[in-house]
């Protein structure tokens, strides 16, 4: 089918902008383009080419990969399409993760250092995971997909709550908070980028292993279920991979904003194929969002960074209310209910 | 006769209202054979349940063997579903949507094979939305994404077809184009288990079977007027059957 076809086409094209973006990362910087000149023979500029600027923005493309991947398995698996992949408490986690981290260990350089092995990242990625569990608790397992929403805003609102107490209770750790709130590349490592490729990996194949389920649930439960597809597996199995890749990225480059929601809407909107592509094509859409974003935001203002979370909210905000609009104009209307 | 779908005490709680109450039923092999009943009479529900997709108490058989003990793929292969209210997201393609009915048939990971391509061609060109093989079932009219819907339930080819009114945001013309593919089916042996709110086109059926408040009241022939009088009966005689020009019609008791 051309349809299908046009596919493959779309991922060479997010792979090639990908790459240039990744360039593109290497180029932006408080050093400019002098860094790149003088890299050949200083040591100094070679190293933030090689250990600053390549790894944060590889890690920029790999965090947005992750939310871009994991929006579309939310939209799909929720048959929602304003479902992002925070929805599970996942965000409201790892923000009281990190709100409790710096509260005992203050947000001092030193804190923010790796401690025990286990520093920030892991504290977020701790809250994220066990905000999902507890989601998952109160929603009696994953069979009942409302249960499942409804437990994870609640999560949300009673985790978010707790961090706000924290933050009004030991106002120093304010300002910390309001950095990963706002969501920064900027201490990413290769180290991180290791970690995010290998949860990239797992968490695609994973979730393309059930992508016929989702094309499958686009029809309804009962359809997806006369099909005879494993749908309590897939539940389980795509829950576990949202909340994987969010509780990664989130840990890595902070609470960013809309990619994970708007990644998938503007593929769909330019491609139609099954989810075998369109979870594939998200997260390259999301790693090139992402990534883009945060070289403007490290170059608008330059020397000044602007907080990434800051940019893709605007940017993915805007762009969502520019689809709601044409397609109330054109009568098309949202291309599903919830 | 042989039975293709067999009910046994079959009871089914919805929200702690039962819809389906002891019901005992035998459903003809390759017969047609059509449930009608006012709203909230437990259709929907008794057709969830023949396609194992209701939990129940009870037992329902699918050709002697109870339907429980099939594995899902199986009982999949056996039994093709038609919903209502499909397609809660409207972005895949016509020709995606139909490939779905031939899932049961392929391996997990594999992709489909030339045949099932030719059964999706098939099943779209028998109900005349080859055309729209690369548009998204947005951009299609209800009536038209409901003959797409129908071609993925047709696409499995499933011996059992089972479909929860089929005729919704059907025109006349296209109704009729349905009656013809149903005969189609019929033809080729599938048994067919369809909900319909148009009991004009339901007395086109072999068999009859006539629903009020999760209890089954009547089962019969179509063209038996004891039907026709249990009909009458559960609508509240607010409706008439009428003979006309060899075919019954309904007419509203005004």
């Amino acid at each position: 089918m051309t349809a299908q076809n046009s596919a493959p086409r779309m991922a060479l094209m997010l792979l090639s902008l990908g790459l240039a973006a990744v360039l593109l990362g290497t180029v932006a910087g408080s050093q400019g383009l002098q860094a790149w000149w003088a890299a050949g023979n200083d040591g100094v500029s070679r190293q933030i080419i090689l250990d600053i600027r390549l790894p944060r923005s590889l890690g920029a493309w790999l965090g947005g990969a992750l939310l871009g991947l994991a929006g579309a398995v939310a939209q799909g698996l929720f048959r929602n399409p304003l479902a992002d992949p925070y929805l599970l408490g996942s965000a409201s986690g790892a923000s009281l993760g990190v709100g409790i981290y710096l509260s005992l260990f203050g947000g001092g350089a030193w804190a923010l250092s790796s401690w025990l092995g286990l520093g920030l990242t892991g504290a977020a990625f701790l809250g994220a995971v066990l905000a999902v569990l507890l989601t998952l608790l109160l929603a009696r397992g994953v069979q009942q997909t409302l249960r499942l929403l409804l437990a994870g805003v609640v999560v949300g609102v009673v985790l978010g709550a707790v961090t706000s107490l924290i933050s009004l209770l030991q106002p120093q750790v304010l300002q910390a908070m309001q950095g990963f709130m706002l969501g920064s590349t900027a201490f990413v490592s290769w180290l991180a980028c290791f970690t995010l490729s290998m949860v990239l990996a797992l968490c695609m194949a994973l979730a393309w292993v059930f992508a016929r389920v989702l094309d499958a649930l686009s029809l309804g439960e009962a359809t997806a279920q006369s099909l005879g597809v494993p749908l309590y597996w897939a539940r389980l199995v795509l829950v576990g991979v949202i909340s994987l890749a969010t509780g990664a990225a989130v840990a890595h480059i902070g609470l960013v904003a809309f990619v994970g929601l708007a990644a998938p809407h503007l593929v769909r909107s330019l491609v139609r194929c099954t989810y075998a592509w369109r979870l594939f094509l998200s997260a390259l859409m999301g790693g090139a969002m992402l990534l883009l974003a945060d070289v403007m935001a490290r170059v608008l203002f330059a020397p000044q960074e602007l907080p990434v979370g800051v940019l893709t909210a605007v940017l993915g905000g805007g762009y969502l209310l520019w689809r709601v609009y044409r397609d109330a104009d054109t009568g098309s209307g949202v291309r599903g209910r919830a | 006769m042989i039975a293709a779908l067999e009910t046994r005490q079959l009871s089914a709680l919805l929200g702690g209202r039962h819809v389906l109450r002891n019901i005992d039923l035998q459903i003809t092999a390759g017969r047609w054979t059509c449930v009608v009943g006012p709203n909230g009479a437990g259709k929907s529900s008794l057709l969830k349940a023949l396609a194992g997709l209701l939990p129940c108490s009870g037992q329902v058989q699918w050709h002697g063997q109870p339907l429980a003990t099939l594995t899902r793929q199986q009982r999949a292969l056996q039994l093709s579903w038609l919903g209502q209210g499909e397609a809660s997201t409207l972005d895949l393609s016509v020709w995606d949507v139909t490939m779905l009915g031939r899932l049961p048939h392929q391996s997990w990971l594999g992709a489909p094979a030339q045949h099932d391509a030719q059964m999706v061609e098939a099943a779209l060109k028998a109900t005349q939305a080859w055309d729209w093989r690369e548009r998204t079932l947005g951009e299609l009219s209800g009536g038209e994404r409901q003959r797409v819907l129908l071609a993925r339930a047709m696409a499995g080819n499933a011996p059992t077809m089972l479909m929860d009114e089929p005729l919704s945001n059907l025109d006349p013309p296209h109704q009729v184009d349905w009656l013809e593919q149903v005969q189609c089916l019929l033809a080729q042996g599938t048994t067919v288990v369809s909900v319909l709110h148009e009991i004009g086109m339901a007395l086109h059926a072999d068999d009859i079977v006539v629903m009020r408040e999760g209890q089954v009241v009547h089962h019969g022939a179509s063209s038996h007027a004891a039907t026709h009088v249990a009909i009458e009966a559960v609508f509240g005689q607010r409706i008439r059957i009428l003979q006309l020009d060899e075919q019954w019609v309904v007419l509203p008791r005004v």
